[in-house]
């Protein structure tokens, strides 16, 4: 049997498989269908200071190979979170990556800082790219000088390494994720959402109440492909990959691209078992690939390094 | 709540473009737990390929008999529920099942009861009804329609107890909106239990205020099992949103603002 085992900066990870924050509330649903201790991690849905309501509904909507949501971050706020839903994963044997959103880099520092001493989580997200609220966190994911601040302000706070979450809505991602690790940066997660918009014909307006929402599904799975690789080539930071997957050959396509391990977004939504279906898949498609353990499938990532700048 | 393949056993057009449809469990196990299955919980369907279309579709219980088999009826009103009707007798369906919290038969001891429905609001009623006749509640129905060849269950319905149906142009029964004919019954009736389009439920809970009553509500669905955050309705009691898929479908008529 295949090793599945993987190592990132503060994460010891039985597999490479974890669900995509957002799509996994904080684990007690899922946990109710399936023992949570098969995942490689669990990364929770983002804390902000305050509770957050979210956004008027409709919230989702439908898209050829995918979806659109515009949910709005909305969760208790991070004391609750602290106090909440922290304790009840610290029963599973995973370590647990909490996201963590803001307004403004105060925010930011103050939230990352009330998770990091809870000493319940081994790594922080933070996520400068959710696309569905007004003031939060999107130019932080836009501008690269935004970005590498609010990096550096929470990594001079807290002592868990920290992995920022880059959106795919920027000029140039390269530029962003230099930025990022400059600043001091233990890892990336990439792709978020893209901004789309759908209209409601009966209506003749956009159908979300925000009026536009984070496209994600296999849709945007060639975009994160192409991110990760070309990130790979100019970072030397581990990514976790995600945008789209769906089954454990997508898992080794984003190996292959340059992740080092990856998170399950969508697929959870209509499908709540889609992780232990890929993690009990993914030996044999290493091996069907020629991959003895996940070492060689992350060393094939990094292989074909500057391909594309002879391009 | 578990994931399991559902078997067809009938496919039937009862009205224009609705569906009935007669789904069997796959174990006495699970027949065994489908005796717990409340009214107002509903079904999570999974149709066509892996990613089209992409989300699954919330539909309520309809009915259920003795050997656990489950009948649900949808409108054909996109891909996924098109895709739904068109699979045959002895295909498999991929179902989370029962989702959500439904009404609460058990705890509810009634003289009479008021349902009102509209349009495929009027499904998860019959199954209520149906459970609240047989504990011995006098069941009143009050069913809206948009015109006759729409109309379904009429004859179901009647086996329960006095049934109105109502239809907008008035093809068949009376003419109007499910709360011009409400009025008849406003003393008679402990609780009342209301399902269909928000507009009607807003109408119903605006008239009935004050009075005990539980209605269903229904949003774009993503998970289905409370995890994602997208189908939310705005609290009365408290701020915030509850779930629609965890916490309801089913609220008592005062917990939500529709």
């Amino acid at each position: 049997m295949i090793s599945l085992e993987t190592k990132l900066p503060g994460l010891h990870l039985k597999n490479p498989v974890m669900p995509a924050s957002g799509c996994f509330g904080f684990g007690r649903e899922f946990s109710e269908l399936f023992d949570l201790n098969q995942l490689g991690a669990v990364v929770i849905k983002a804390a902000t200071y305050e509770s957050r309501y979210g956004n008027q509904t409709p919230r989702v909507a439908e898209t050829a190979a995918g979806m659109l949501n515009a949910i709005g971050l909305q969760n208790p706020g991070v004391e609750a979170i602290c106090k909440e839903e922290l304790p009840y994963l610290s029963r599973f044997d995973i370590p647990v990556i909490a996201n963590v959103a803001g307004s403004t880099i105060e925010e930011y520092v103050a939230v990352a800082k009330m998770l990091d001493e809870t000493g319940l989580i081994q790594a922080l997200e933070l996520n400068i790219s959710c696309p569905n609220v007004k003031e939060g966190g999107i130019q932080f994911g836009m501008d690269p000088g935004l970005a590498a601040e609010v990096t550096a302000q929470v990594k001079k706070t807290v002592d868990t390494p920290v992995y920022v979450k880059l959106s795919p809505n920027t000029a140039d991602i390269v530029q962003m994720a230099k930025a990022v690790e400059t600043a001091g940066a233990d890892g990336l997660s990439m792709i978020n959402t893209l901004t789309g918009m759908q209209i409601d014909l009966p209506s003749r307006k956009p159908l979300l109440a925000n009026q536009t929402g984070g496209l994600s599904g296999p849709a945007i799975k060639p975009i994160a492909i192409r991110m990760v690789y070309e990130v790979r080539q100019h970072s030397g930071l581990p990514i976790i990959g995600m945008g789209g997957i769906s089954t454990a050959e997508d898992v080794l396509e984003f190996l292959l691209a340059g992740a080092s391990a990856v998170a399950v977004g969508t697929a959870n939504i209509h499908d709540p078992f889609a992780c232990m279906k890929i993690i009990e898949r993914l030996p044999q498609v290493l091996q069907k690939y020629g991959f003895q353990n996940m070492e060689e499938a992350i060393e094939g990532g990094n292989r074909h390094e500057a391909d594309l700048s002879r391009s | 709540m578990i994931q399991t393949e559902l078997t067809v056993l009938a496919n039937n057009k009862i009205a224009e473009q609705t569906i009935e449809m007669q789904l069997g469990l796959a174990s006495d196990k699970l027949v065994t737990e489908a005796e717990k299955f409340m009214p107002g919980q509903f079904l999570h369907v999974k149709v066509g390929e892996a990613d089209t279309p992409m989300l699954r579709r919330p539909i309520s219980i309809a009915d259920m008999d003795s050997d656990g088999n489950i009948t649900i009826i949808f409108k054909i009103s996109g891909r996924g529920t098109d895709m739904l009707g068109k699979q045959s007798v002895g295909s498999q369906i991929d179902a989370l099942l029962p989702c959500g919290t439904g009404y609460p038969v058990e705890e509810l001891n009634l003289d009479t009861a008021l349902l009102i429905g509209g349009g495929i609001g009027v499904p998860p009623l019959y199954y209520l009804g149906k459970t609240l006749a047989s504990r011995g509640t006098r069941v009143i129905s009050i069913l809206g329609f948009q015109k006759e060849d729409q109309v379904f269950y009429k004859e179901k319905f009647m086996n329960l107890g006095e049934t109105i149906i109502v239809t907008d142009d008035g093809s068949l029964g009376e003419k109007g909106f499910v709360t011009d004919y409400m009025s008849k019954h406003i003393a008679e009736f402990d609780c009342f239990f209301s399902c269909g389009p928000t507009p009607m439920l807003r109408a119903v809970t605006e008239k009935l205020s004050g009075r005990r009553g539980y209605i269903s509500v229904e949003q774009r669905m993503g998970c289905g099992i409370g995890a994602c955050y997208a189908c939310v309705v705005p609290s009365k009691s408290e701020t915030g949103f509850k779930k629609i898929c965890k916490d309801g479908p089913v609220f008592a008529a005062n917990e939500v603002n529709l």
